[in-house]
């Protein structure tokens, strides 16, 4: 190997001290901020799915422009959690909220037997069997739940289930979307 | 009262590498060999100290003393003894206390080791290694202290969390920690040498049996940590490109660069500054590592609780040693002669572009890690960088390499030109080519990346061979080499077929129900709790046959544990001679049906065969070196040029 420019020789210091500058910022600066869903403050995605029964007809974005705020609850008979929220949703519906649910990856079967245990708050079920709706949701599992605004426009996304605890703060931002 | 001690040999410890830095770093300046000589008996004592300190929170855990705040964090009366034990590194403070540790017995080592380089060398290599361990003394002692008290004592720990409850877990630190931390005496050597004026041959003789030590500690570290992702964490993924595994890849790259260029050192007295600059980078890279892991300025599943001035204060450790060791080659590089010059088509220009590669590769991991970073400073919308960039990025590298890899060793030191190498290459081009059809006619799924992988893998497998068959005598060198190849093509072989072939199958299945995937079948045949040490389960019994023929039983879990509360699933895998069989339990459906999850995941063992194969080689090879540094007076030197002589045939 020849000798060594002057430069090949600084530029491990020189590359050395950019990383430190760039972590020394890193450290001040804090990455512990909430991700936010992208859809927030956005309208809601294109969909349009088939309904359960004729009481309980399909979902489409349409049916969220209508000038009430409306909560999407994205779930699925299958799945544990979804039972734990059960009684916050029908509390929620019982306070004359808008409920629709967004049925993930799900049968008849399931989900008769899961309202006939944990009851059906919901006025439109869309049944996405291929989880393309979800996906454009951009919800990464379930339970999920969105509060969209009249004009159909997302306002929180909620991920997990809704907790007691969980309710305050929904109900605030529910009265917030409506105003 | 023990735990007292702990911290008081801790705190000793720390004095003696003020002594070690800045007593012996006098004695070097005036010359005074009463100085010089405390470096030895220094270093001896703090490795002695820090084991005995590590001895004490032992103790605390085993006792399960919640007085001592890490035991009350992360342990509990009912944990079994084992993973009592283990809590101490499955937390901050314990586990900084493992790495100096592993500092100052690498220090102890380098005091007891026969002296190749005169004593003056030595004493200044302890300086070295003395003033990296003072720094992470402080750390350890001022902001991270494992020995620190809580008052009022709770009755009971928060216990820890159970997805570390496994013997993998037992082993893997402390063996990465043996590697990433002991390249730190590939560090202080270079910093000796600079200092001292030695970056020749017989430095890199002297460093090599360390930079392979640590080199195939750190293999078999990464290896046992993918294995026990595989078994434990139940999707059957093995290498996530966590920026906690990336921190310890990346001086894994780094000295596997840097055990090539040494050797390129040894025997022909070329690359200098190149295997100076390595030695240094290798060790930094573990630094960086343990900045970015404990520092929370990157988020990772692995990450210890956040302090920003625990960042800081490593942060400014990083700028100390790492900045200081990168000025002082800039200011002392320039006066290291050129070394030998070689041909571009020769062995040494195989190593080097061995080098370029892994070093791009080190690059392309090191920005993926921090661009998160990056593009959050930078003020756009946070973002993670996932498995598709480090696929698209270092796996074209990774083609290049292995390319390379079979065509290099069969080249000659010094002297240019191709004579011979066709045929040299024959057997594994044919061999690489029989992969690839073989591939294409019998795979399940003959994807062109399964084509690649398993061509690649014939190709380094069969040059490696004919390397072996070709030496005049197989010396330790050799085989080792030949077994890290070999290793490296196993390997190929694993990630390709866990990659390209696997089955896989999600069900929901009623006691008694069966599933069909290809040619397997498995039958639910019950679902029943069962009562661990510390958790209770629901374990399902499934059986599996193949072609209608009974493999056996699998039992995966679902595991409840109570402190902390946590769920955790635990699959059952079989291993059969062409692949594992692997089943997780999940969810009740609610109709009396489980869902589950099969899957055929073919010579998947063949990655930690691999990476056993790697480390071995890397083992074998550093024991040539420390036997025939026994064989030789210390006093040497005169017989150092006949080494350094070009040799004929490939030695190494």
């Amino acid at each position: 190997m020849s000798r060594l420019g002057r430069f090949a020789l600084l530029a491990p210091l020189t590359l050395f001290g950019a990383f430190i500058i760039v972590v020394g910022f890193g450290l001040r600066h804090d990455p512990h901020h909430e991700v936010r869903s992208a859809l927030i403050g956005h309208p809601a995605p294109a969909f349009d799915l088939p309904g359960y029964d004729p009481t309980h007809p399909g979902l489409a974005s349409s049916d969220l422009a209508h000038g009430n705020v409306t909560v999407v609850n994205v779930f699925a008979s299958w799945c544990l959690p979804c039972r734990v929220e059960s009684p916050q949703l029908a509390m929620l519906a019982s306070q004359g909220v808008v409920v629709h649910a967004i049925a993930i990856h799900d049968t008849h079967d399931g989900l008769a037997s899961f309202f006939r245990n944990y009851g059906n708050p919901f006025r439109r079920i869309g049944l996405d069997d291929s989880g393309k709706a979800q996906i454009a949701w951009g919800s990464s599992g379930v339970p999920e739940t969105f509060i969209v605004d009249g004009k159909g426009i997302v306002r929180l996304q909620h991920i997990g289930e809704i907790r007691a605890d969980d309710m305050p703060d929904l109900m605030r931002e529910i009265a917030r979307a409506r105003s | 009262m023990i735990t007292e001690l702990g911290h008081l040999a801790l705190w000793l410890a720390a004095a003696l590498a003020l002594v070690q830095t800045f007593a012996v770093g006098v004695g070097l300046a005036r010359r005074d060999p009463a100085l010089i000589a405390l470096a030895r008996p220094a270093a001896l004592a703090q490795g002695l100290l820090t084991a005995v300190s590590m001895a004490a929170l032992f103790h605390a855990f085993a006792t399960s003393d919640f007085s001592v705040k890490i035991v009350a964090e992360n342990s509990h009366t009912m944990k079994p003894l084992l993973y009592k034990y283990t809590a101490l590194w499955g937390n901050h403070e314990g586990s900084l206390l493992l790495w100096v540790t592993v500092l100052a017995i690498a220090g102890g080592a380098i005091a007891l080791a026969p002296n190749r380089l005169g004593p003056r060398f030595k004493a200044r290599t302890l300086q070295a290694q003395g003033a990296i361990a003072l720094g992470f003394y402080l750390f350890l002692l001022g902001v991270s202290n494992p020995f620190a008290r809580l008052a009022p004592a709770p009755t009971e720990g928060n216990g820890l969390n159970p997805v570390l409850q496994d013997p993998g877990l037992a082993f893997h630190p402390p063996l990465l920690y043996a590697g990433y931390v002991g390249l730190s005496v590939a560090f202080a050597f270079a910093v000796a040498a600079m200092l001292e004026d030695e970056v020749t041959p017989r430095w890199a003789r002297a460093v090599r049996p360390w930079v392979l030590a640590a080199w195939a500690a750190l293999t078999g570290g990464i290896a046992m940590g993918s294995f026990w992702a595989y078994y434990t964490l139940g999707w059957g993924g093995y290498w996530f490109w966590d920026p906690v595994e990336n921190a310890s890849l990346m001086p894994w790259l780094a000295a596997t660069a840097l055990l090539h260029s040494v050797a390129v050192l040894a025997k022909r007295d070329a690359l200098r500054a190149w295997t100076l600059l390595l030695s240094v980078a290798a060790f930094s890279f573990s630094m960086v590592g343990t900045f970015l892991v404990r520092s929370g300025v990157l988020t990772s599943v692995h990450s210890f609780a956040v302090d920003p001035q625990r960042g800081l204060f490593l942060l400014a450790l990083l700028g100390i040693y790492v900045g200081g060791a990168l000025t002082l080659y800039a200011r002392r590089a320039t006066s290291i002669r050129a070394g030998a010059t070689f041909d571009p088509v020769s062995r040494e220009g195989a190593l080097v572009l061995n080098n370029l590669i892994l070093a791009a590769i080190l690059g392309v991991v090191f920005l993926g890690t921090i661009y998160p970073l990056l593009i959050d400073l930078a003020g756009a919308t946070p973002l993670s960088v996932g498995p598709p960039y480090f696929q698209a990025t270092v796996g074209p590298l990774i083609i290049l390499l292995f390319l390379a890899l079979g065509v290099g060793p069969l080249l000659s030191w010094r002297r240019g030109g191709t004579r011979g190498l066709p045929t040299k290459l024959l057997a594994p081009a044919l061999a690489a080519a029989a992969a690839g059809l073989a591939t294409l006619l019998l795979a399940r799924d003959p994807t062109a990346s399964a084509v690649l992988g398993f061509g690649l893998a014939a190709w380094v497998a069969f040059s490696s061979l004919v390397i072996l068959a070709r030496a005049p005598k197989p010396t330790a060198p050799i085989v080792g080499m030949t077994l890290a190849h070999i290793g490296v093509a196993v390997a190929l072989v694993g990630i390709t077929a866990a990659s390209t072939q696997t089955q896989e199958l999600l069900a929901s299945l009623h006691e008694g129900q069966s599933a069909r995937m290809g040619s397997f079948e498995t039958k639910l045949i019950a679902v029943g709790p069962i009562a661990g040490p510390n958790y209770t389960a629901l374990r399902g019994r499934f059986g599996v046959s193949r072609h209608g023929e009974k493999l056996g039983e699998l039992m995966p879990e679902i595991r409840t544990f109570f402190a902390p509360v946590q769920d955790t699933t635990s699959a059952a895998i079989l291993s059969l001679w062409d692949g594992d069989v692997y089943v997780t339990l999940g969810q009740p459906t609610g109709n009396g049906a489980w869902q589950m999850r099969l899957s055929f995941r073919p010579l998947v063992t063949w990655i930690w065969t691999g990476g056993l194969l790697i480390a071995l080689g890397g083992l074998t090879a550093g024991f040539a070196g420390l036997r025939v540094r026994a064989t030789r007076p210390s006093g040497y030197r005169a017989s150092a040029p006949a080494w350094s002589a070009p040799l004929p045939v490939p030695a190494e």
